[in-house]
């Protein structure tokens, strides 16, 4: 049966729309660096690496983990590349888990990254592919008419998603790592923003980030040999489903629905909204973190827009089960990251790190990511009580 | 450790030009053979599947999302996928079976490498700042590391073309080879060269096609009553993709990993070895200890046809099948990415 492992080590770059300071291999050895800092370890301490990121089109290198190796000191050690759209900084961290959840390894690092100023990030996603349909559209243009639909059946009023995209950014005020800081952000300066897919105003989508992020975990024996308070990994779980079928569910996915009922179950988790004390979930249009109350069990289908109009997930109104206190992907976008940062903001709560936009009292955590046309899901979930 | 059996694999015919056959057309085929073969119906009646593709091949951003289409993935399935080639989507699974969350696994891996210049696009797995602008292919690549060998003394040139001449001779009775047929030495060292030290022949062809393979533990196996090849060691291990930073006479990862994995640990009868170029499958010999007791890449190796993002995983199937037919009691299996062997991994496989 699989080993304890935990998060010992937690490290991540400011974000922002260009890091020209840094190559590629910069960007990604200060995450690793910083995790190993925080983990109180070096580069000799790690039996392997674990690399994620989004698409290669986005920096141009095929297969980066070739020409990363010497950055990630992994000369010599074995090197995984994950691949999952923009659910592979979740999925990395779940491969990395395995790892060692596995036995076969002790301590292991795990860096996903996205440099998107190399290229543009929205057409790299869309570009034609051969004998397919061509849907020009970028990846807002894709889900916008899944949003409508949700709005159309919940009956929702139309500033939810203003309501979350001003929200998630009065959270990034408080997370110095946080690629956006609007200092001035209000729900009118969210709603006179201009529409790009109608109902995403600008304000309601992600931005394009540079970044990357970094985690250590270690067996429970090795546990000791950090300085932190360890994020104890309780569940992890992925589901896939394909991007079109007959009947297929698009506004609330059977995929995460499955992926959630997995993880809650490895955790001991029954009500979630109660039972979690905050989310970071990925939310890269606003009327997603509706959406996804409901997929994830937070509210009834149908009703978790009732949840973010009541402030439930917000730090700044008290909200019981604070959503994405970092400020989410609304906030920092690096996507072959951002589903890592997630995991690792999870971790960094449980274990009463987090700064600013700490939940008070926080013990039990999701990550969540997902990606391709909302079809690749991947979540787990930390604790600060060891199981 | 959880000894994890290797059930059934099943190859597309690797082919120049797959023509208008598209990614899920070349994965279907091989999936549901993989799975038939095993005596499972569906992907529902494995725990996990993951694959391994390249985008740059496709020429598109998500190149793995498509092939979800390959499976009948609904109900939804616990997946995933490696920007790499099929043997690290395997290893992959093989840590879900070890950690308990998987008794079975499908893997596959496909490419479609024939409309693009493939060895312009392997150039871009370089340093993208100081190298890849120079636009060094893969080919030229591995002529560097023929001419440091030949140089060397290490190698002649009749050692290539002796690879060469096994290797079309063995794909003879491969069904599935691009390249087969009977050559001799002379023949060979009398033709052009192509790139300077290697001739055509010296270098894999460019593929087309996908392969599968369904993976379990020993308990499940027995129950499902096939034959089947247990997986006793693996390993996998990088170095620098800094060339002029390596020793490029000899495959230093590949050592290490044949250490981890326990290649020496018992006599090898087979081996198959992702030597995409002729000097490369005697640089991997020596790195695995390999007497002249092994037979070595009795399919013909990537030499006769090269399916990137699933060559590494052939090999592992090639032996499992030869271990299954009772041919060999234990094999190894190679597997290689990256400039001039930059990443590899080994395998060794018995018999129970």
């Amino acid at each position: 049966m699989a080993e304890l492992a935990a998060v010992v080590g937690i490290g991540q770059t400011k974000y922002q729309t260009k890091r020209i300071d840094v190559s590629i291999a910069g960007l990604v050895r200060e995450a690793a660096r910083n995790a190993l800092d925080d983990a109180g370890l070096d580069w000799d301490d790690i039996d392997a690496v674990i690399l994620g990121k989004a698409p290669d089109m986005f920096e141009g290198v095929v297969m980066p983990e070739l020409y990363l190796t010497d950055a990630l000191g992994c000369n010599g050690k074995p090197m995984l590349r994950v691949h999952t759209a923009g659910s592979v900084g979740g999925s990395t961290a779940i491969v990395a888990a395995s790892y060692v959840q596995s036995g076969v390894f002790k301590r292991v690092l795990t860096v996903s990254f996205e440099k998107q100023s190399e290229s543009n990030a929205m057409w790299a996603l869309s570009n034609p592919q051969p004998f397919s349909p061509h849907l020009n559209a970028g990846a807002g243009g894709y889900f916008a008419p899944i949003i409508r639909e949700y709005m159309r059946r919940s009956g929702a009023p139309y500033d939810v998603g203003i309501k979350v995209a001003t929200k998630d950014r009065k959270h990034a005020l408080r997370n110095p790592n946080a690629h956006l800081h609007l200092e001035d952000i209000s729900m009118a300066m969210v709603e006179e923003s201009p529409m790009l897919w109608d109902p995403i105003r600008f304000l309601e989508a992600c931005p394009s980030s540079d970044g990357a992020c970094s985690m250590v975990i270690a067996h429970e024996s090795l546990v000791g040999d950090s300085p932190r308070a360890p994020a104890w990994i309780r569940g992890t779980a992925v589901r896939s489903e394909p991007t079109m079928y007959a009947g297929r569910e698009e506004v609330n996915p059977q995929a995460g629905r499955d992926c959630a009922a997995d993880v809650y179950k490895q955790a001991g988790i029954s009500d979630p909204r109660k039972d979690l004390d905050c989310a970071e979930v990925y939310v890269p249009f606003s009327w997603y973190e509706p959406m996804w109350l409901e997929n994830l069990g937070f509210a009834p289908e149908g009703e978790g827009w009732k949840l973010t109009m009541e402030g439930v997930t917000s730090l700044d109104e008290g909200g019981d089960t604070p959503w994405n206190c970092s400020g989410g992907v609304l906030s920092s976008n690096p996507i072959g990251a951002s589903g890592m940062i997630r995991f690792a903001e999870a971790a960094l709560q449980v274990r009463n790190d987090a700064g600013e936009h700490q939940v008070e009292g926080a013990k039990t955590a999701l990550g969540h990511a997902y990606g391709g046309g909302a079809q690749f899901f991947a979540m787990w979930i930390v604790s600060a009580d060891k199981p | 450790m959880r000894d994890v059996a290797v059930i059934s694999w099943a190859q597309s015919p690797m082919v120049g030009d797959a023509g208008a056959l598209n990614e899920v057309e070349l994965i279907m085929p091989v999936v549901q053979k993989a799975l038939a073969d095993a005596g499972l119906e569906s992907v529902q009646d494995v725990d996990f599947t993951c694959s391994g593709s390249c985008d740059y091949l496709q020429g598109a951003s998500f190149a793995f999302v498509s092939g979800v289409d390959a499976l009948g993935a609904v109900p939804p399935i616990k997946e995933s996928h490696v920007e790499m080639d099929a043997a690290w989507a395997l290893y992959e699974a093989w840590l879900k079976i070890q950690m308990g969350q998987a008794d079975s696994a499908l893997v596959y891996g496909f490419a479609k490498s024939s409309p693009g210049d493939l060895p312009s696009v392997l150039s871009l797995q370089l340093d993208p700042y100081y190298l890849a602008p120079l636009w060094p292919d893969s080919i030229s690549l591995a002529g560097l590391q023929a001419r440091a060998m030949l140089d060397a003394g290490v190698i002649s040139e009749t050692d290539m073309a002796e690879v060469v001449v096994r290797s079309r001779g063995n794909a003879r009775n491969n069904a599935n080879a691009q390249l087969a047929g009977d050559v001799t030495i002379d023949e060979l060292l009398a033709q052009p060269m192509y790139v300077s030290p290697l001739r055509k022949h010296d270098c894999c062809p460019v593929s087309d096609g996908a392969s599968a393979m369904v993976i379990c533990t020993v308990e499940k196996a027995r129950a499902l009553g096939h034959p089947y090849a247990v997986i006793k060691g693996i390993d996998h291990r990088i170095e620098s993709n800094n060339l002029g930073a390596r020793d490029l006479t000899r495959s230093v990862s590949t050592e290490q990993a044949a250490a981890a994995a326990g290649v020496a640990q018992g006599p090898v009868d087979i081996a198959e070895l992702h030597a995409p170029f002729s000097h490369q499958e005697i640089i991997l010999e020596r790195a695995l200890g390999l007497s002249e007791d092994t037979r070595v890449n009795l399919s013909g190796g990537v030499l006769a046809g090269n399916l990137m993002m699933a060559a590494g995983l052939d090999r592992i199937g090639e032996v499992a099948m030869r271990i299954c037919a009772g041919e060999a009691g234990r094999g190894v299996a190679h597997a290689t990415s990256g400039a001039c062997l930059q990443q590899n991994m080994v395998v060794v496989l018995e018999a129970e």
